[in-house]
């Protein structure tokens, strides 16, 4: 029953401390946009606005959720926002938060499920995401959402390979697929961007890709789609949608930190082993959470400061580049490890 | 009964659900979305016999890759649903002729002395390196005249797809 317990608690602080950190997100992109646009941004609710999040969802709350008559199936409209919004908070499941948090005689590890297959679980569950964009294209059954689905769902189907592919060699040099695990290699021997630059390169452009986030946001290019797939929604559904990409976004950014930036780890003395007290162990959490958000302000950095790519750029780009690129990059890396190990 | 086997008949009994709703539906995409469900299912049996890896694959290629493009096909034509209405002779006679080919076979299985459980039986593990260690060495060949296979497919499909391409 203990054990239950502590499972339970480290979910809803996870998916807590996530929800939160999604909502003050998109606070952060408004004043960051603000301040590279010599702005002053949202300032009006509490101090320095600091309250506009809570605002923003009261007002999604109460506006009208409208429901177009031309709607072409009423339960995939509904649930196409919530497809969106379930894969970011499943996968945050193996993404290790922490190396352990020793706390009353319990050894608590800092991840909700230590699965050994954890980066195949990851695309698995975000390979799922592309039905929200397809259902919620189809079921508007107007031409913009359609075409912007189709977009989209082209544009994650595209980039998941590469996503896949350019991870290859991390895993082959950590020897694992546990997250916690490449993290201890990295705690170990050294930051992975440092052995596979190309790899981090690639998986953060892909990244971009599949988050649909500038510059690779074309499936709601306004200027030519309206808001598309999205087009029809209003109220809470939008907001789905709106935050599904935030949160998606997290999980990006959580990736990058324990796949290339070692986690929870720092290459200093107390930090760079799993914890043993609960002090170095809060320390932990705090530096995977610092370099998350630092992840975090690098993608709302970009879509502010890079222009849209173009549809047949963006494919270009994901096929003929990054594919073939990250190809080499396995079998270059699967070379020198195999000589490294042997000779 | 324990938690494990009652998960293990909430599971089945969905699988079941869901795949007499592929076929039931009228609507192509409410069959491909119970595919989906379904194989969403297939994974949880297979978490069960705690192979994980192969529930992710599940999940992976058939529920994230494979129906997706399906999904994205039965869309684009935007099939109507009064050409599904119409019952074709043909293939009823196809279907009743290859379900009762697998009832056969299921009976014939059904007949042999009983298998406690294919995993413990065979003492196998089904972890990770389990799986995939075997497929690089015992059977390398196999794999890769797969791999063969499955290019000379996708060659063939880009071929097809550009006739105009001399």
């Amino acid at each position: 029953m203990n054990e239950l317990l502590i499972h339970l608690l480290k979910i809803a602080g996870v998916i807590g401390v996530m929800l939160g950190i999604v909502a003050y997100t998109v606070l952060a992109e408004r004043w960051v946009c603000a301040w590279m646009q010599d702005r002053i941004g949202p300032n009006r609710v509490g101090p320095f606005g600091i309250l506009q999040p809570l605002a923003d969802g009261l007002k999604f709350i109460f506006k009208e959720d409208v429901l177009p008559r031309h709607v072409r199936h009423k339960f995939y409209f509904t649930v196409a926002p919530m497809i969106t919004m379930v894969p970011a908070l499943i996968t945050v499941a193996v993404v290790p938060w922490g190396s352990y948090l020793p706390v009353l005689g319990h050894n608590i590890k800092g991840v909700i499920a230590d699965l050994d297959v954890g980066i195949l679980f990851i695309f698995a569950i975000a390979s799922l995401g592309v039905y929200g964009i397809v259902l919620a294209g189809w079921s508007s059954n107007s031409k913009y959402p359609f075409l912007g689905g189709i977009r989209s769902s082209a544009q994650m189907i595209s980039y998941e390979v590469c996503l896949g592919l350019s991870v290859v060699p991390v895993f082959m040099q950590a020897g694992t697929l546990n997250l916690w695990n490449v993290v201890l290699y990295q705690a170990e021997h050294t930051w992975l961007v440092w052995c596979q630059p190309l790899s981090f390169v690639i998986f953060m452009v892909s990244a971009f890709a599949e988050t649909n986030r500038t510059p690779f946001d074309l499936p709601e290019a306004e200027q030519e789609l309206v808001g598309g797939y999205h087009t029809e929604y209003s109220s809470m559904k939008f907001a789905m949608f709106f935050l599904g990409e935030y949160a998606n976004m997290f999980v990006a950014s959580a990736l990058m930190a324990t796949l290339f930036f070692g986690g929870w780890s720092l290459p200093v003395a107390p930090l760079n082993a799993p914890a043993t007290t609960l002090a170095v162990g809060l320390a932990h959490v705090g530096v995977f959470l610092a370099k998350t958000l630092f992840f975090l302000f690098v993608f709302i950095w970009v879509r502010w400061t890079l222009p849209r790519f173009r549809y047949d750029q963006l494919m270009t780009l994901g096929w003929k580049v990054f594919v073939p690129l990250t190809i080499v990059n396995i079998l270059v890396s699967s070379v020198v490890l195999a000589v490294m190990e042997n000779g | 009964m324990n938690v494990h086997d009652i998960l293990f008949w909430v599971f089945s009994i969905a699988m079941l659900v869901c795949g007499v709703m592929v076929i039931a539906h009228r609507n192509p995409v409410n069959s491909a979305m119970s595919l989906v469900l379904l194989f969403a299912f297939m994974a949880g049996l297979f978490v069960l016999l705690e192979a994980f890896f192969l529930a992710t694959i599940q999940v992976l290629v058939y529920a994230g890759a494979v129906m997706v493009l399906f999904l994205f096909v039965i869309m684009l034509l935007d099939i109507r649903a009064s050409v599904l209405k119409r019952l074709r002779w043909l293939g009823l006679v196809g279907a009743l002729l290859v379900s009762g080919l697998l009832v056969w076979e299921i009976q014939q299985v059904l007949r042999q002395p009983a298998v406690e459980s294919a995993v413990e039986a065979k003492g196998l593990a089904l972890g990770l390196s389990d799986v995939v260690k075997p497929l690089f060495t015992q059977y390398m060949l196999p794999v890769q005249l797969t791999a063969l296979l499955l290019l000379a497919a996708m060659v063939g499909v880009v071929l097809l797809s550009k006739r105009d391409l001399q």
